[in-house]
């Protein structure tokens, strides 16, 4: 036997009872069916009595329960007192309910509202919600800005980042020059794990996609020549358009998903894990130490990473090439009466730019990350848009200075 | 004698934000020295512009008399050789293992033998209660062994001055005990300053010479001296506040 209190303490949380006369005791099924079959609708009625407001509460306030019903008239006037005879049991939806009543009533008012009446357990969790008064925020503060204070204020925004990115790209041509003058300092291991992981590990990606798009060029191109009967220069088409344009550009987009990614958010994480600052405080200057070996890095391994991207591609699209009729050998000798050397350079020069471009973008958002996960996340995503689009920018520009130079 | 650190007038503050203003306290040689005040008032950025990772809005910083915020960028490293700090969540750099992570510092500090070096990082790892834990990644260490390891990064070129942000955030009470014991321990051998940015009490009693209350209230500090003196004599009564816990002093037992 347990005394009913406790028991319906247990089983009901905040369940509230009238305290039953000392020694009164209900065995346990007995409790149970009156709590299984006494549910009763939750049920406010406000009432006034002699000039008072009289808040009386009613029923089972019970999450998943029935709907609030809310009965009599509500006037301005502060509950002075509230009745809860018929009260049954409640969880956090009743004091959820009063406190907004209060709130929605005493807007203004600083005397601290009445709560005589309600069971003790309810008291305190009202008094603890209405110990700390409610912080007024007013929402409407940005929205209120005139139209031209927004205009000016984006346009201060645009300027200060456009003004980051120069500096960023200023203090990475001085820690070249410091790297050359042999002023940099930073571990020749970390080079070399950046020279591996912007390497060697894409190889795999580099091949399949490189491989995928020589394969799709050969398909579009033999489709369309060979209603004119010339479906050699399929090889042509496959070889000059992966070795000037899509070898390179396709590299460089595999890298900044991949690469430029994990410089943000690596530098990002030790941002807000303060590593920068440690590096700092113990005199490591952090952009030598995290910037220059992704820069170093990225800039060597693009050049071969567009040359592999170059030759597996012509492989692809040679594959489909034999499937369509244009023996391998044959292939080949057309590729290399299109290709000189110049055109097979112009990919190579483009991606070493491309190259500093990712690794620009990667650590320059990592190092303005601010100092949460998500914002390690925004970091990351900022890299790749914005290295995407600056490879596609830069990809456009050279076009334009090939086309003026005749090449 | 000069004091070791003394500031003089600082502002702190996040572009127009202030957050603290008109500082004035000195730093004796060998002093403890706590930087104490609720959360967010403003002691980690205090300790950010002790050792030179944020300028003051106003005021100075001298240390044995030199001043640091007119110091240019190229004199900071004169001053910030002599510092270690230990930062919040220790702070290692998380791509290198313990061993390497105080072994940057040593090797960077002066050419010496491997051999050397070697038996440094086994030292100052011992120092803090990590003997052989050279090749471990700080992701494998729990939090305290994290603090401890970045203590002994700090420690790496027995600095004058040591800063320790929050030294027993986090850890359980025993931890923290035996990390306050380090702190005094390595205090009393080393012969070294030690700031330590806190709000717990048992630590700020435990170890503290002197004592600095930010006050986020008036955004000034509140009070300045020895801890125990400041729970029972305070003119302010945030500071009897804070160091009571909230709660006025009982009728005195024997502590």
């Amino acid at each position: 036997m347990l005394c009913a209190n406790d028991l319906r303490h247990e089983i009901s949380g905040f369940r509230q009872t009238a305290p039953l006369p000392e020694g009164f005791f209900i065995s346990e099924p007995e409790l149970q069916i009156m709590t299984a079959t006494d549910v009763q609708p939750p049920h406010a009625i406000w009432r006034q009595d002699g000039g008072v407001q009289i808040l009386e509460l009613a029923g089972d306030w019970r999450r998943g329960g029935a709907e609030v019903v809310v009965s009599g008239m509500a006037t301005e006037q502060p509950i002075t007192r509230y009745q809860t005879d018929a009260l049954g049991s409640f969880d956090s939806i009743l004091p959820a309910f009063l406190l907004a009543n209060l709130r929605s009533l005493a807007k203004g008012e600083d005397a601290a509202p009445s709560l005589e009446g309600l069971p003790a357990n309810l008291r305190g969790l009202l008094e603890l919600a209405l110990a700390v008064p409610e912080e007024i925020v007013d929402q409407n503060v940005a929205d209120k800005s005139p139209a031209m204070m927004r205009l000016g204020k984006l346009s201060l925004r645009v300027w200060s980042s456009a003004t980051n990115v120069v500096e960023f790209v200023g203090q990475c041509s001085l820690a070249l020059v410091r790297l050359l003058t042999g002023r940099a300092r930073f571990r020749s291991k970390d080079l070399w794990v950046c020279v591996q992981e912007c390497g060697v590990e894409a190889l795999p990606i580099v091949t399949l996609i490189s491989f995928l798009i020589g394969m799709i060029l050969a398909f579009v191109g033999n489709a369309q020549l060979a209603n004119f009967g010339a479906n050699l220069l399929v090889a042509d088409l496959v070889s000059i358009a992966m070795v000037r344009e899509m070898g390179v550009v396709m590299t460089a987009i595999i890298m900044s998903g991949r690469t430029g990614a994990a410089f943000a958010a690596h530098i990002g994480s030790m941002k807000s894990n303060e590593e920068i600052d440690a590096l700092r405080t113990s005199g490591f200057d952090p952009f030598d130490f995290l910037v220059l070996p992704r820069l170093l890095a990225l800039i060597l391994m693009m050049p071969l990473l567009t040359v592999y991207s170059n030759v597996v591609g012509i492989l692809g699209g040679m594959m489909v090439g034999s499937f369509v009729g244009i023996p391998a050998v044959l292939f080949w000798n057309e590729t290399l009466l299109s290709i000189t050397l110049t055109t097979s350079s112009l990919g190579v020069i483009k991606s070493v730019f491309f190259g500093a471009v990712i690794a620009i973008s990667g650590c320059m958002q990592g190092m303005r990350a601010g100092k949460s996960s998500a914002a390690v996340g925004e970091a990351t995503t900022h890299a790749i848009v914005a290295a995407i689009t600056w490879i596609v920018v830069l990809d456009s520009a050279f076009a334009a200075i090939f086309t003026l130079l005749g090449i | 004698m000069a004091a070791k650190i003394s500031v003089h007038d600082l502002t702190l503050a996040y572009g127009p934000l202030v957050v603290m203003h008109d500082l004035e306290f000195e730093i004796q040689d060998q002093e403890i020295f706590v930087i104490m005040g609720g959360s967010g008032c403003g002691k980690s950025t205090l300790l950010r512009h002790l050792v030179g990772l944020m300028e003051p809005a106003k005021g100075r910083i001298l240390y044995d008399g030199e001043d640091f915020t007119a110091a240019k960028e190229d004199e900071h490293a004169k001053f910030t050789r002599r510092f270690g700090v230990m930062y919040q969540g220790g702070a290692l750099w998380s791509s290198m293992t313990l061993g390497e992570n105080i072994s940057m510092l040593i090797e960077e500090a002066g050419k010496l033998p491997a051999k050397t070096v070697r038996d440094l990082v086994a030292y100052k790892l011992a120092l803090v209660g990590l003997a052989g834990y050279e090749d471990y990644y700080p992701a494998q260490l729990s939090g305290g062994m994290k603090k401890r390891a970045g203590i002994a990064r700090a420690m790496a070129l027995d600095p004058d001055i040591l800063f320790l942000d929050e030294p027993g955030g986090g850890l359980d009470p025993l931890s923290s005990k035996r990390l306050d014991d380090l702190i005094l321990r390595l205090r009393d051998s080393q012969g070294c300053t030690i700031i330590i940015v806190t709000h717990e009490l048992a630590s700020i009693f435990g170890v503290a010479d002197n004592a600095l209350f930010l006050d986020p209230a008036t955004h000034t500090q509140g009070a300045l001296g020895n801890p125990r003196h400041l729970r029972d004599h305070s003119d302010n009564p945030a500071v009897r506040l804070f160091l009571n816990r909230g709660t006025p002093p009982p009728t005195r037992r024997h502590e």
